[in-house]
């Protein structure tokens, strides 16, 4: 600091920049659906209905979508054939 | 299984091209085998920070795309032996990278024995961006210590967590914050986001703190990465950054301003 700084006083921007960050980013990110859980959650999925049926990786299908007001969890699941698993 | 590492941003002109190059000129000096690859199809760089710009002769599409082999395609280093690059194609559109490609040549690196292999991702969330992080096991993230650049970077960790192969499979990518152009004079002013005003607005520890410095266009403008330029604080820092990055304790440098003269304080400066 020097002795004469007082005469071009600055504000604080940083500290501005910071609280501006902290809100977009929170909206952001759950506007987007969260940032984590979908591929873990996919995952789990994907094991327990493994001990059920034998299904593809991609067979299931997990994705948020916005319908008016309400995000819906959309989850998806491709049975296999039932004659190509008997075969 | 080499280790994949991607240099990422979200937004442009932060340094993913001073930082990869630094990265993996970093790794070779101590002793590893890298490949340095750029994912900017259209808009290489990566050569012309590297200096070997007059020797790119086959890319990275090339080699998807089965005109070249891979190893005739890796161009060597000229100060390390165990560092190669394998430039972008600057006359083919992005859709010329496709994921399998990419895995392939991934794959035979891994199988050449490199031991890391850093990808130069372009800007953006486009298709270039998404290939660049998708193999990945680790992500330094590029962020200045300003505003827009920190809002891209959350929406990049966002596509770690959920566009990667790790996160199809339920694991993580290893995330790395890196500030660059950090000026701590102006965050002791106020007027600059601070390592832990950063590090708290996106969760995420930081692995390097690059300060603002000139010697960073003077290494570009050479065609030597600034981490060979050990006299110069980026240079230092960088080198901190991949200490840490093979997982040593280094302590942060170069984030408190430097001690000013009596003249100086007195009257600013």
């Amino acid at each position: 600091m020097g002795l004469f700084d007082f005469l071009k006083a600055k504000k604080n921007t940083a500290s501005i920049a910071k609280d501006r960050l902290r809100i977009i980013i929170a909206q952001e990110r759950s506007t987007l659906g969260g940032r984590d859980y979908l591929p873990l959650l996919r995952q789990e999925l994907l094991e327990v209905i493994r001990k059920y049926v034998n299904i593809d990786a991609e067979a299931v299908k997990v994705d948020v979508v916005k319908e008016g007001e309400h995000d819906i969890l959309d989850i998806s699941v491709a049975l296999p054939d039932e004659r190509a698993s008997a075969a | 299984m080499a280790e994949i590492i991607v240099v990422t941003s979200g937004k442009g002109g932060v340094g993913k091209t001073t930082t990869s190059a630094s990265i993996a000129c970093g790794l070779a000096r101590r002793g590893k085998k890298v490949a340095v690859i750029d994912f900017d199809v259209g808009l290489r760089n990566l050569d012309l920070i590297m200096g070997c710009e007059r020797r790119v002769v086959y890319d990275f599409v090339n080699v998807i795309q089965g005109e070249a082999a891979l190893k005739q395609s890796l161009i060597k280093d000229k100060r390390f032996d165990t560092l190669f690059v394998l430039a972008a194609s600057q006359t083919r559109d992005k859709d010329a990278l496709t994921k399998e490609g990419v895995e392939k040549v991934l794959k035979d690196l891994g199988d050449e024995e490199f031991d890391y292999i850093v990808c130069d991702s372009p800007a953006g969330i486009e298709k270039g961006a998404f290939l660049a992080m998708y193999f990945a096991d680790q992500a330094v993230v590029v962020v200045n210590p300003e505003v827009s650049s920190v809002r891209d970077s959350d929406r990049i960790l966002g596509l770690l967590a959920s566009k990667t192969r790790r996160a199809e499979n339920g694991e993580r990518v290893k995330e790395h914050l890196l500030l660059t152009r950090y000026s701590p004079s102006r965050v002791e002013t106020g007027e600059m986001l601070s390592v832990k005003d950063v590090e708290e607005v996106l969760g995420l520890k930081t692995v390097g703190v690059i300060p603002e410095s000139g010697d960073v266009l003077n290494a570009s403008n050479k065609g030597e990465p600034v981490i060979m330029d050990m006299e110069s604080n980026a240079g230092q820092a960088y080198d901190d950054a991949v200490a840490r990055l093979m997982g040593e304790e280094r302590p942060m440098r170069f984030t408190l301003p430097e001690k000013k003269g009596f003249f100086n304080k007195l009257f600013g400066g």
